[in-house]
């Protein structure tokens, strides 16, 4: 099914670095070695909220090996950041070294240095907080609740404000009430998710290498952005762009848990600070723990549909577990608003999409962002209603499915429409057999009339 | 107690690239004096095969050997900007940009050609072999090489380009939310069957039969790739995976892969695919993407096989064998 005329576009061409994936030989940010080498581990906070009422890192600062350790009082820029500030995200919520507050278990506090990765731990361990802890909420329907505990000031109903005021990222197209009242059947049904580690083999970290005269540093990085992440480096520390240079593009997976700017800010001013070559690697666990998961969605679909199987009516609230910061939650519900309600046609469609902010460890990226809960929800529920309506789930889907040129809920005519195509081809793969009518279907029959 | 069999299917669609664009991707090309091409780019390779991908946009647009392709990439000093590798975007975004520099290198390859065979550029066609020959006339020929040294060493011209890709922002309506958010959209159908056992609660994916429609593919091998690795993490969404086994509760979170538990190859049951390929009118030779989609249809596809098999009605993931048992209790105490 070649689209042109190609001779190497299209050829199964071996993985240019397969060899060297196996042997091990590939050169990922690890490899490169630099003389006199610190490491940087974070001392981080025990409770998911409290007040810090003394950071006390005597202790640590003695401990043995140990050459730096980083407060937020050494921040010689911003105390918080977004990492979409640059293009206008904001406010910037999130502490770069907590100061004041924690919100989440996990989050970094004060930053050991030393001359190996063990006298970093143990001095780390040694760093004595104060707390006095808060009341903590983790469930996002409670956190939207009067009287929930705030989780930061910035939010004081635990929900991102979207622009003109609004609590959610909305698609209003049609009148989903009126399409309800003339449905034949009505279907609703609640979707729900659970957060869900990117689990890429190589952890996210960097090493920020001093270049001497110039006052240059660069970066070995394994983020997902090189320029972004230099650009936001940069911001956060109040360095001239200039000053940093970011090498990496080599990368032991990312599915969207190395777009957040975790480790590099802080190794960089670490190395800054000592004139010497940091390292900041995440073990297993704080990728685990502490580096973002995939938001927990909750997916509220109410669905109008006739007899015939049309969907007349689809009415849309969802729910994303942001955690303790934004991050970048409030593109993932935008995306969520353009990908609802699905590859189907439906003329009265109603999202409602709310960023939520509770006590956790805070999400952002992953693999089909905004979008995996999405479809997770949308086609377990068109069963429900090929269910309801007593017809074959296939024939639901093929009957919905948009065609070429279709007008999609957030106003764009539907291009490069396939859907039918792909679901034809893989009931064929199933040995499904489908009446001649649905058969003949493509995405072009209603153009083609 | 018994093992039940059950089939559900999935049908998803999926765009391209960073939701509302404002996302561009730069490339430079240069010949070296011996006529290898340099793509320089500072993108970022997962392990999905980008490098790879895009030395076969660049041969192909050049009209020379794959292998004389070098793809510079990853140091922001030398590398023109790239947004970054997420939302399926870089084959769409790195490819355009590595087309429109290509093509620019291309005829500036194709210039100095003609000047030293004294004929006009537009008859001349390169054979991908290396050589450079006026059209019909095979024996009237220049290579690759010999163009690229005569440009550095006897005409003191650059053979080299430029390019970018942007799709324009495109901001959303904060009350209606129209918008022009993506640059083409994907599509997936899979069919998964599995076997639920009502003692353990335990869910065994038994195979996956999934169409795919993905645009021009640059290299099959790497979208097979795509498929089976994103069939895989489906698999383990949909059965088995979360940083919050008791969500909404933060105890139990796991900090290892023995706690983290992760479906292994030999959970892995066959994955027949077929791959549609339906032009984007955007893409790199009409390529759309496929990075991301393919986790999106196993994971209805799962669930819903499940809830065929035992006439339930899930709906959250993961289906644990706890979710699973407590399902088939809910079933038997409303039959009362």
């Amino acid at each position: 099914m070649a689209i042109k005329d190609l001779k190497i576009v299209g050829q199964p061409v071996k993985l240019r670095d397969l060899d060297t994936h196996v042997t091990g030989e590939t050169v990922y940010y690890e490899d490169i070695r630099v003389p006199r080498m610190l490491h940087l581990k974070m001392h981080r906070s025990i409770y998911p909220h409290a007040k810090i009422l003394n950071i006390d890192t005597s202790e640590a600062k003695s401990s043995a090996g140990v050459v730096c350790v980083l407060t937020h009082e050494d921040l010689p820029g911003k105390k918080k950041y977004n990492g979409l500030a640059g293009v206008g995200v904001g406010p910037e919520d999130e502490s770069v070294l907590a100061f004041e507050k924690v919100r989440w278990k996990g989050e970094s506090v004060v930053a050991v240095i030393a001359e190996t990765p063990k006298q970093a731990e143990a001095a780390a361990a040694k760093v004595k907080v104060d707390y006095e802890e808060l009341p903590a909420v983790f469930d996002i329907m409670e956190a939207l609740k009067d009287g929930a505990p705030v989780v930061t000031d910035h939010w004081p109903n635990n929900h991102y404000i979207f622009p003109d005021n609004h609590r959610a990222a909305q698609v209003r197209y049609g009148d989903v009430e009126k399409a309800f009242a003339e449905a034949d059947h009505i279907v609703e049904d609640v979707y729900q998710t659970q957060p869900i580690e990117q689990a890429p083999l190589e952890t996210n970290g960097c090493i920020a290498v001093p270049e001497g005269g110039d006052g240059r540093i660069t970066v070995y990085s394994n983020t997902q952005g090189l320029q972004f992440s230099l650009d936001v480096t940069a911001d956060i520390l109040g360095v001239p762009t200039s000053k940093l240079r970011f090498i990496g593009g080599t990368v032991g997976g990312g599915f969207g848990g190395k777009v957040d700017l975790q480790p590099e800010p802080i190794t960089t001013l670490a190395a800054m600070r000592t004139g010497r070559p940091v390292k900041f690697k995440y073990t297993r666990e704080e990728e685990m723990r502490v580096s973002s998961s995939r938001s927990a969605w909750r997916v509220e679909i109410k669905d109008g549909v006739m007899n015939d199987g049309r969907i007349i009516a689809r009415k849309i609230t969802t729910y994303q577990d942001s955690g303790a910061y934004l991050r970048f939650s409030s593109y993932g519900g935008m995306k969520h608003c353009g990908h609802m309600p699905g590859p189907y046609t439906i003329p009265n469609v109603w999202i409602d999409s709310i960023v939520v902010f509770t006590n956790r460890t805070p999400s952002n990226a992953m693999r089909g962002f905004g979008v995996m809960a999405g479809s997770f929800a949308l086609e377990v529920q068109m069963d429900k209603v090929a269910e309801t309506i007593g017809m074959d789930p296939w024939e639901l889907r093929l009957i919905n499915a948009y065609r070429e040129g279709d007008m999609k809920s957030h106003q764009k005519e539907v291009e490069d429409a396939g859907m039918v195509e792909t679901i034809l081809a893989a009931a064929k793969l199933a040995g499904k057999q489908l009446p001649e009518e649905f058969q003949k279907m493509s995405s072009l029959d209603r153009k083609a009339g | 107690m018994s093992k039940l069999r059950g089939t559900g299917f999935a049908a998803v669609n999926y765009p391209t690239g960073m939701h509302l664009g404002g996302d561009p991707t730069q490339s430079l090309v240069h010949a070296t004096t011996s006529g290898n091409f340099v793509v320089t780019m500072s993108s970022v390779d997962l392990g999905q095969g980008l490098k790879t991908i895009l030395a076969q946009i660049a041969a192909e647009t050049l009209g020379v050997p794959l292998d004389t392709v070098i793809v510079d990439t990853g140091d922001t000093d030398t590398g023109p900007h790239c947004t970054g590798t997420f939302a399926s975007r870089t084959t769409h975004r790195a490819g355009n940009a590595v087309i429109m520099a290509a093509a620019e290198a291309r005829q500036a390859m194709l210039e100095v050609a003609a000047e030293k065979l004294e004929v006009s550029v537009e008859d001349l066609e390169t054979d991908g072999q290396g050589n450079i020959h006026v059209k019909g006339v095979e024996e009237k020929a220049i290579s690759v090489a010999e163009t690229a040294g005569a440009a550095h060493f006897e005409l003191g011209k650059t053979i080299s380009g430029r390019g970018i890709f942007l799709k324009t922002p495109s901001p959303m309506d904060p009350e209606t939310g129209e918008s022009d958010p993506d640059s083409t959209q994907a599509h997936a159908c899979t069919v998964a069957e599995v076997e639920v056992d009502t003692e353990t609660g335990n869910v065994e994916v038994l195979g996956f039969k999934s169409a795919y429609e993905v645009g021009q593919q640059v290299n099959p091998a790497l979208v097979k790739g795509q498929i089976v690795g994103g069939a895989w993490m489906g698999m383990g969404h949909a059965l088995q995976e979360t940083t919050a086994p008791y969500y909404p509760a933060i105890d139990h979170a796991p900090g290892d892969f023995q706690s983290y538990v992760m479906p292994g190859a030999a959970d892995m049951p066959s994955v027949e695919c077929e791959v549609l390929e339906i032009a984007s009118r955007n893409g790199p030779f009409g390529a759309k993407g496929v990075g991301e989609m393919v986790t999106n249809s196993p994971i209805p596809a799962i669930v819903n096989a499940i809830n065929n098999a035992l006439g339930v009605r899930i709906t959250r993931i993961p289906v644990t064998p706890e979710v699973v048992l407590r399902a088939l209790d809910e079933k038997a105490a409303n039959a009362t």
